[in-house]
């Protein structure tokens, strides 16, 4: 982990697309908007939504884990079509991005998240806390995550994760 | 209404007793009642039976040691160089917890409380200030420590799954399982190693019979789950059996996929069926690993479930936290001489599976309903009735036969 003396040198432009990617990020998935979702990631992307328990231990098993583009557009497609859930908000709140290091022109950033979730008739209730790992590449299309880990510290997920992270 | 309020307020309780169609029906108060709830904690979780705690593969080493949970009695699963030991992670002394992490490895086990001492297999090796200080205090002259180990459970290992009981008088684990049920078990766990592949958690808001039906109960699985319709993993025209083992208490279920009677006509026929195309196919293709086209959902009572889907392999364990809450723990596992296609395989096809997945998700979402409404409406009686009245194993999924035999069971321990 770097620190702020050795944090590598971002430039203004980058850190401003940063802030965008981000920010629709967020929205898109706070918007439930599955549709648009896969359009964040590389063709050669990772994608998972993984305890910190697994993580740590080096094992490889996660509650969602898209090898590929292919597989988060499935994601989307299954989610939207192939299940049944009781209807929910979700609120995502970001915290502490910073980027890491630079490596070959691909940022790898780290940010805190808690996930909010407004489940029908109850209260809200916390259903992730965790932190990002992403790696996020410049394209045509403007900056995409070629890698994103969302790292979640609960022990258990109350119920059901229903949507992307 | 017609009378006064004080006419038909009951002046006691409901009796809470089974209906008298007995085992077709199933009465809703059983899924919130709080003194049920504990009697089933007791004699069932912490009586005769034999529970799964993880596997051998998790605790590869003399002294690597993992915590598990057998209903609300945390227990420890540790190597020491005989082999596997399982004990209360509860200090002979005081009764306060030993072991606070879920994994690590360790020499002794020390209870942070008071520093007292037990050796890998539970035997207490050292008291601290035994003799006291400057010759006040201390423990008596007679105190024995070999009276004072920690509580020992029976241990079963079977093909590097590990499984242990509170009792004495419970049958050997083989026994307790049937033939048909360690065939099941063994055609997945034939002593070639197991590599742990990683856990899931969740807790789902429901009664732990709730979720327990819901995995014998092959009925619900090609209509609630349109993901299996879809993409034919799972379907109503398959060859399905759906046995019962050992008067109710296991039940093991298996379907051949590829096998259909018919013309597919069945499938037509559910509402919600329609093609679609997933990108990446391997989430969903069957590797035929095993030789004989099958995928097998076997229970243990009380709180094993083991899977093979397609190529996951699972045990789901079932931890019930409070009457209405239930902590349900998946161990995902492939074998050590995988290669990296079946491991890809096995991670891919594990979307399907927990809180996550795309068939369990269902499942969590619907029991949360339903435990609303048993609790709410907790007088009410459920109907079990699909594949006839009786408790013989049948060769369909349009049955209910499994949870019919449960009950069979669980009344005849209960005395209900």
């Amino acid at each position: 982990m770097n620190d702020s003396n050795t944090a590598p040198c971002i430039s203004d432009e980058l850190e401003r697309d940063l802030r965008h990617l981000y920010e629709d990020y967020t929205d898109t998935v706070d918007s439930q908007d599955l549709e648009t979702w896969p359009s964040y990631f590389t063709e050669d992307c990772l994608y998972q939504v993984i305890s910190r328990e697994n993580h740590e231990a080096g094992l490889p098993h996660a509650t969602i884990h898209c090898v590929g583009l292919a597989m988060v557009r499935d994601r989307a497609l299954a989610t939207r079509e192939c299940t049944v859930y009781e209807p929910r908000y979700l609120r995502h709140f970001l915290q502490r991005l910073r980027v890491t290091d630079i490596v070959n022109e691909e940022a790898h950033v780290r940010g805190g998240f808690l996930l909010i979730e407004s489940v029908s008739d109850e209260a809200p209730r916390i259903l992730l806390t965790g932190h990002y790992l992403d790696v996020v590449v410049r394209t045509p299309e403007g900056l995409k995550f070629r890698q994103r880990l969302c790292v979640y510290d609960n022990f258990r997920i109350h119920n059901s994760l229903v949507f992307p992270v | 209404m017609t009378q006064g309020i004080s006419t038909v307020l009951p002046s006691s309780p409901v009796k809470r007793g089974w209906p008298e169609e007995g085992i077709t029906r199933v009465p809703a108060w059983i899924y919130s009642d709080p003194d049920l709830y504990r009697r089933e904690l007791n004699e069932f979780f912490g009586g005769d039976s034999w529970n799964f705690v993880g596997l051998e593969c998790e605790v590869p080493e003399v002294g690597s040691f993992k915590r598990a949970w057998i209903a609300d009695r945390q227990v420890i699963v540790v190597r020491d160089a005989d082999g596997i030991n399982v004990v209360e992670n509860r200090c002979s002394h005081r009764g306060g917890a030993i072991v606070w992490q879920n994994k690590g490895k360790t020499k002794m086990l020390t209870c942070p409380y008071h520093q007292w001492g037990f050796d890998l297999k539970g035997n207490c090796r050292g008291v601290s200030l035994k003799r006291g200080v400057h010759g006040e205090g201390g423990m008596p002259e007679d105190f024995d420590m070999e009276k004072h180990g920690l509580c020992k459970l029976r241990v079963a290992c079977v093909g590097g799954s590990i499984w242990a009981t509170f009792s004495g008088t419970v049958p050997p684990f083989e026994e307790y399982c049937g033939p048909v049920a360690m065939q099941r078990l063994t055609r997945l766990m034939p002593g070639r190693s197991l590599r742990m592949l990683g856990q899931s958690r969740q807790l789902i808001p429901c009664n732990w019979k709730l979720y327990f039906e819901n995995t014998r109960d092959p009925y619900h699985g090609t209509l609630l789950h349109t993901f299996f319709i879809t993409f034919g993993l799972y379907r109503a025209d398959s060859r399905h059996v759906t046995a019962p083992q050992q008067g109710g208490m296991h039940s093991v279920n298996f379907a051949a996929p590829g096998e259909r009677k018919g013309d597919g006509s069945i499938t037509r026929e559910l509402k919600r069926f329609r093609d679609i195309k997933l990108n990446d196919m391997e989430a969903v293709q069957f590797v035929d690993e095993y030789g004989d086209g099958e995928m097998t959902a076997m229970q243990l009572f009380p709180g094993a479930f083991v899977q093979q889907h397609a190529n996951i392999l699972a045990i789901r364990t079932i931890i019930p936290k409070g009457v209405g809450e239930t902590e349900v723990d998946w161990t995902y596992f492939g074998y050590a001489d995988d290669d990296e296609k079946m491991q890809r395989i096995r991670l891919k096809q594990a979307n399907l599976l927990g809180p996550s997945g795309f068939v369990s998700m269902d499942d969590s979402e619907l029991l949360k309903q339903m435990q609303n409404q048993v609790a709410g409406y907790h007088e009410s009686i459920g109907v079990v009735e699909m594949g006839g009245r009786d408790v013989k194993p049948q060769v369909t999924m349009a049955t209910e036969v499994g949870i019919r035999a449960f009950y069979d069971f669980y009344r005849h321990r209960l005395g209900l």
